[in-house]
């Protein structure tokens, strides 16, 4: 009995290019012959993620996932799945690690595709409410977590739950978020404050903007709930101007939340008092870092000062202070409600949940993806991400930006949580990712980090703002084809004080895209320094574009479209590229219809 | 007090609990270099050289940590010299001298400056990596220092001193990143920002980046020129900070030998600012006891220093009416010079160069501030020189300082008393005021001169004082941070009509008084503050006459020229007036 | 609204929820929820928004509603759009602007037909469930 079905053909250009076409119109044939062409409907869908299995074809509602379908398969598949409501076990995916059961003869949708890998724990709301109705909010049990809190729990029931939990901060170091709610709550003063922290500043990071953006409310229930736990009255969120929408949705949130008698004087009849106020950051790197962001509360320009005091004894106007940024703030509604148990049975065991990443670089489905820890990257990268853009190869993630360093292939089967990635020399950061393929080149890529580093360094201590200066100025001059073998050893002496002597931790960590990469793509650095060259082509100072004159028809085509003039050459004769004018651009190369330019 | 035992490099040592590492290593003989920290000053923890590696930390693997702000824990040992630590301050110093210009030989901290000191002790012989200095216009706007900003290593001492120490917030760190830079609020100039000219910034800089306006030139110019008469006065915080140029201890009185060194420098008049303390103490004395007994404005404040009253104007501007309208010792010295002295000794004041050696760079604005600093018919001071000026031009001189034969100022208006002297420090004009009140209300004389509870380094001091059963009650305040309080108390008991607490407030701008002045020799910090000041009070001691009113030549002055306190004369040539100033003068 | 009290704040959680549940709150059973954080605005999510209105008033389809949600993470094909429609799989489609939307609107929800090229994924697992 056939009802209504569809069938979806992968189209996204990884399988496009595995003959998605074909396997479409041969499933159009099938479905006419069997006269099921109203009944069924073909479409062709965008990328699931999935391309090293490509091409991929997904049956509804029955939920058939089928890998590696050509298309004779169409036929087999439109029998048996759609008139008699059978897999085709051969087309199933097997997993070679065993991570999908085999013995299911029904493919487990929750381990595969773009949302499927992902368990969304932070971003449960986003995409499923309107962000400016809390109503929507609380029928997801919105504020229940809050209730549970106040009526159940009690402030050491709250600690309890989060030691349980094991919830560590996702802002960057994975400081565990109980034992700084417990140093605030056990600190006796008139006045304590909870701050959230949303100056999201990571280039290619905008996990925290979508959070607030997708659920305000989670973050101002779980403020709450902290403010509740240490004795806090005053919640203030530190969010950058240049997020008016998130800025906007907060304060739509936190009107409704007030008029509920949410956030106010006593809440929800408790005699609990608690109300939440936004301070507008402008943006500056630095005031991501806890005690620069409470100096710019303040007033003060935003500079780190020391710790200790830790904020959890003496934070913004020297009074007791809970920070956590936006992310760590997002689970702690769920853990409340769940349970700190549940929560600890994500994840890896010392890096307990789930982290949100913004994947982003040369990969497919770039996008928002939120994973238990311990997932690798592999899984990230090819399951969700849908692999490398333009099927080139894969080179090294940066995580942590400019704070992380890089993850190469030999790490690509390393679980992600806290302490594996600082083991390798990165860091989890706030959660960018950036992935890197075989066109990017090492030194680009770090001198870009420094480039970042030298404008958003706080300029107070020395090591930081002279370091970053000095390592963009030696990665210049390597990238220019100028560096020598003692460069490298300077690049290293400099980050290594960095690290030791800088002040916070955004200089502390400020060198170590240059460390890591030291660490895993030397060689690629001693080939910009011995060889001159650089394989990626992207150091314009290493490359050079040739003419072969053998190839070459004198169709004169490349020294129309040279911007600088720099070839010369008779119609129907060998062209020449004037090496002192060209500016490096790669037109001539792109436009050569004989493959006559090369780069070399 | 609670005190905790820790190690440092394995020596033992039992501190205060809440001492840093850096404090508690000198405890225990250990010198941590630094380059940012200062005692006057929070830690910042800026500069990244005074790191040290902490051990036993429950297990944790050792780390370094900012000797300078951390606090010391219990059982701890810090390890402050190993090579890795060494190294890794070297790679700082490097860093810091890679960005610094080489500039030292005409620097105007040469041999004086504590990064120099850091690359000699560091055996630096060649800067690791290539130099990238940034190049920024001198800020000379003001009369009495200069910022140089290519020079500036951005320790932050400068905008914490302005901000923290004196309330003033006219310097800030601007930009961000390796753009970061010192400079005037907003990134106006000095003289369009707030400051007031105290020079604590110059003071308290590591480096060459601010300092005193060089005037020495000018002396020399005028000692060239036989027509001009020089009459050079010096205050009293000179003389027990001078003999530190020379080697010689802090705190050293060497009066008589900068008598004897100016005259050689080619003073034809060497009088003294003490003189003029002298005579401030009587007509601002008499101006208290006239407001005090008749119900003027009260409380009456000091106006000797002229950064407290470049504050007031700016901030405090409807304190006008509580000012003593008194000027300075060394404007009044100045008016005197060109119209007492050049009477009494026949000279045309139109020859005289009226020179002012003082602790301050204030001083330097002050003799510009308004006409009424030319009460003589000519600039009353024509040139004021730094307490570092002097030890400059005397070194230039060839002058053996330390074994110069002491000499004594010229009349008529270079004796002083006690009274005078202590001018100096915080809490003496007061004193000096109290000596003379007492005998201006009752005619009496005041048994007991020394009037301890204005002394002492308390940011704000209070007494009250028992004039044969009137209570006079005062109050002293220096470090201008700590005024603020004060005022804002009077400010408020005035809008609220209610009694004020006190009937005279003393100020000054700099924490301890002139003798920490901002021009003043360099390192001063509170051990150097309490040997300077203990040469105030031996200087004081030392006097047989130490209250104002029995100074010979003052009583003489008033019997031959000014009349009485304030007299026509005396609120002609001695007396001021005062305006409010625009805050950010930029805007 | 008043201050709510805990008894308040659980009778509207239970109400909101019992409507969420039917779905068809007023007779409406198909849900167009479109993701309007910044990355989909700044896609074009607002004139998606508007022809999705504009075609539903025009064309007089009365049991749909329209609502706006957060990012929903498909960020490489913002905008994003989600369609429920009862008996037909809830499906996410990309890359929508003005001409998708009615598309949507005339084959998904009217012809029951899905819209090819711009089907991206379905919902993702929902832990409060």
């Amino acid at each position: 009995m056939v009802k209504k079905s569809y069938v979806l053909v992968c189209g996204g250009s990884a399988c496009e290019a595995s003959k998605a076409d074909a396997i479409y119109e041969s499933f159009k044939k099938v479905l006419e012959d069997e006269g099921l062409k109203n009944d069924v409907q073909v479409v062709k869908t965008g990328c699931f993620g999935f391309c090293e299995k490509g091409p991929i074809v997904k049956i509804l509602p029955e939920e058939e996932f089928y890998v590696e379908v050509k298309p004779e398969d169409a036929e087999e598949i439109v029998h048996e799945t759609i008139i008699k409501g059978r897999p085709v076990p051969r087309l199933l995916y097997k997993d070679k690690d065993a991570k999908v059961d085999p013995k299911a003869d029904k493919f487990d949708m929750s381990k595969i595709g773009f949302y499927q890998k992902q368990f969304r724990i932070v971003l449960r709301n986003c995409g499923f409410i309107d962000p400016e109705n809390i109503d929507e909010y609380i029928a997801r049990d919105g504020y229940q977590a809050l209730e549970k809190a106040i009526t159940q729990l009690g402030p050491d029931g709250i600690i309890n739950e989060m030691k349980t939990s094991g919830l560590r901060g996702r802002g960057g170091a994975g400081f565990p978020t109980w034992i700084k709610w417990n140093t605030t709550k056990g600190v006796t003063a008139p006045q304590k404050y909870v701050v959230c922290n949303a100056d999201e500043g990571d280039p290619g990071a905008y996990m925290d903007r979508s959070t607030l953006e997708g659920d305000p409310h989670s973050v101002l229930e779980a403020m709450t709930i902290a403010g509740y736990c240490v004795g806090a009255s005053k919640g203030i969120i530190y969010i950058r101007a240049e997020y008016p929408l998130a800025i906007k949705r907060l304060e739509v949130a936190m009107a409704q939340s007030r008029e509920y008698g949410l956030l106010g004087d006593d809440i929800l009849g408790t005699g609990f008092n608690f109300d939440i106020e936004i301070r507008l950051g402008a943006g500056a790197f630095v005031c991501g870092e806890e005690t620069a962001l409470l100096r710019s509360i303040e007033g003060n320009r935003g500079m780190p000062t020391p710790k200790p005091p830790f904020p959890a004894v003496e934070g913004l106007w020297h009074c007791p202070t809970v920070i956590n940024n936006v992310e760590t703030y997002a689970n702690v509604p769920v853990i409340i409600l769940k349970g700190g148990e549940w929560f600890k049975s994500i994840g890896t065991e010392k890096s307990p949940g789930t982290k949100v990443f913004a994947l982003t670089g040369k990969i497919n489905n770039s996008g928002l993806v939120e994973v238990p820890m311990g997932t690798t990257l592999r899984e990230i990268i090819y399951d969700i991400g849908g692999g490398i853009r333009n099927g080139r190869a894969f080179k090294a993630v940066q995580t942590g930006g400019p704070s992380g360093g890089v993850i190469t292939t030999e790490n690509l089967d390393t679980g992600i949580d806290f302490d594996a990635l600082a083991k390798i020399g990165s860091m989890m950061g706030s959660g960018g990712m950036i992935v890197m393929s075989d066109e990017d080149c090492i030194v680009d890529v770090v001198k870009f980090y420094m480039t970042f580093c030298v404008d958003e360094s706080c300029g107070k201590c020395s090591p930081c703002r002279i370091g970053t200066r000095k390592l963009l100025d030696y990665l210049t001059k390597i990238s220019k084809g100028n560096g020598t073998m003692e460069d490298l050893d300077k690049m290293t002496e400099i980050g290594m004080a960095m690290k030791k002597a800088a002040l916070c931790g955004l200089g502390q960590t400020a060198a170590n895209p240059v460390l890591s990469t030291m660490r895993y793509f030397k060689d690629e650095y001693i080939q910009h320094v011995k060889d001159k060259k650089c394989i990626a082509g992207k150091c314009v100072d290493l490359i050079r574009y040739e003419i072969d004159p053998a190839k070459c028809i004198g169709c004169t085509l490349c020294s129309k479209r040279c911007p600088a003039g720099a070839i010369t050459g008779e119609k129907k004769m060998p062209h020449k590229i004037d090496q002192s004018k060209c500016v490096k651009c790669g037109e001539c190369y792109k436009g050569c219809k004989f493959g006559a330019i090369s780069k070399i | 007090m609670e005190t905790v035992k820790i190690k440092i490099d394995g020596i033992p040592v039992e501190v205060a609990a809440g001492t840093t590492i850096l404090n508690a290593a000198k405890k225990a003989g250990v010198k941590i270099p630094t380059l940012c920290a200062h005692p006057d000053l929070e830690p910042w923890g800026a500069c990244g050289i005074c790191v040290v590696k902490t051990e036993n930390q429950m297990g944790v693997s050792p780390r370094l940590v900012r000797a300078c702000t951390t606090k010391v824990t219990e059982g701890f040992n810090y390890i402050t010299h190993d090579p890795e630590i060494q190294s890794i301050r070297k790679t700082v110093v490097n860093l810091i001298l890679s960005n610094h210009p080489q500039e030292c030989l005409t620097c105007g901290r040469n041999q004086q400056c504590e990064l120099q000191r850091l690359a000699e002790e560091f055996s630096i012989r060649e800067i690791a990596f290539p130099s990238n200095v940034r190049r920024v216009p001198k800020d000379n706007s003001t009369p009495s220092i200069v910022l140089d900003a290519t020079k500036c290593i951005q320790c932050g001492r400068c905008a914490q001193v302005c901000q923290q120490l004196q309330g003033v917030w006219a310097l800030e760190f601007i930009h961000r990143g390796e753009n970061t830079r010192i400079a005037p609020v907003a990134d106006s100039t000095l003289n369009e920002s707030p400051c007031i000219k105290c020079g604590q910034c110059a003071a308290h800089c590591p480096v060459g980046a601010i300092y005193e306006n060089d005037e020495t030139d000018k002396f020399f110019a005028a000692a060239r020129n036989p027509e001009l008469h020089i009459a050079v006065q010096m205050a009293p915080a000179v003389r027990v900070a001078l003999g530190e140029a020379f080697g010689m201890e802090p705190g050293s009185i060497v009066t008589g030998k900068i008598y004897a060194a100016l005259r050689r420098l080619g003073a034809k008049a060497v009088f003294d600012t003490n003189f003029s303390a002298d005579l401030t103490i009587m007509e601002e004395g008499s101006e208290f006891v006239k407001r005090f007994t008749t119900g003027g404005v009260l409380p009456q404040l000091t106006s000797c220093c002229p950064a407290w009253t470049n504050y007031m104007e700016e901030y405090y501007p409807d304190m006008i009416p509580n000012f003593s309208t008194a000027k300075s010792p060394m404007m009044m010295q100045g008016a005197v010079t060109k119209t007492y002295y050049a009477e009494q000794k026949g000279i045309d004041p139109a020859k005289i160069y009226s020179v002012a050696i003082m602790p301050c760079t204030a001083k330097k604005h002050e003799i510009e501030r308004d006409d009424n600093m030319h009460a003589s018919g000519y600039p009353d001071v024509d040139l004021v020189l730094t307490t570092r000026e002097l030890a400059r031009m005397i070194k230039m001189a060839g002058i053996d300082f330390a074994n110069l034969p002491e000499e004594k100022a010229d009349s008529p208006i270079g004796a002083y008393t006690g009274a005078a002297t202590i001018f100096g420090v915080t809490g003496g004009v007061m004193e000096a005021a109290i000596r003379t009140a007492y005998k201006l209300v009752t005619n009496e004389e005041l048994a007991d001169v020394n009037i301890t509870p204005v002394r002492g380094m308390e940011g704000v001091k209070s007494a009250e004082v028992d004039i044969k059963g009137t209570k006079v009650r005062v109050a002293v305040a220096h470090g201008l941070a700590n005024v603020k309080a004060v005022l804002d108390e009077v400010r408020a008991l005035r809008e609220a009509g209610k009694p004020q607490k006190y009937d005279f407030i003393e100020v000054m701008a700099c924490r301890g008084g002139c003798i920490a002045g901002g021009g003043q020799p360099y390192g001063t910090d509170d051990d150097l503050r309490a040997k300077r000041t203990a040469g105030i009070y031996k200087d004081d001691e030392k006097c047989t006459l130490r209250r104002s009113h029995e100074n010979p030549e003052i009583i003489e002055i008033y019997e031959k020229y000014l009349g009485a306190p304030l007299s026509e004369k005396s609120h002609h040539l001695l007396h001021t007036t005062y305006e409010k100033v625009k805050t950010y003068k930029a805007l | 609204m008043a201050k709510m009290t805990l008894e308040a704040l659980r009778a509207l959680r239970e109400g909101k929820k019992a409507e969420i549940d039917r779905r068809d709150t007023d007779g409406k059973d198909v849900h167009i929820i479109i993701g309007m954080g910044t990355c989909g605005i700044a896609a074009g999510a607002k004139q998606v928004l508007e022809a999705f209105i504009d075609e539903i008033a025009a064309k007089k389809i009365e049991n749909v509603t329209v609502k706006q949600t957060g990012c929903m993470g498909l960020c490489y094909v913002e905008p994003t759009v989600e369609v429920k429609v009862p008996g037909m799989p809830d499906t996410i489609y990309g890359k929508v602007d003005a001409d998708v939307a009615r598309k949507i609107l005339k084959d998904h929800v009217l012809a029951k037909k899905l819209v090819s090229d711009h089907i991206f994924d379905r919902p993702s697992t929902d832990i409060l469930k």
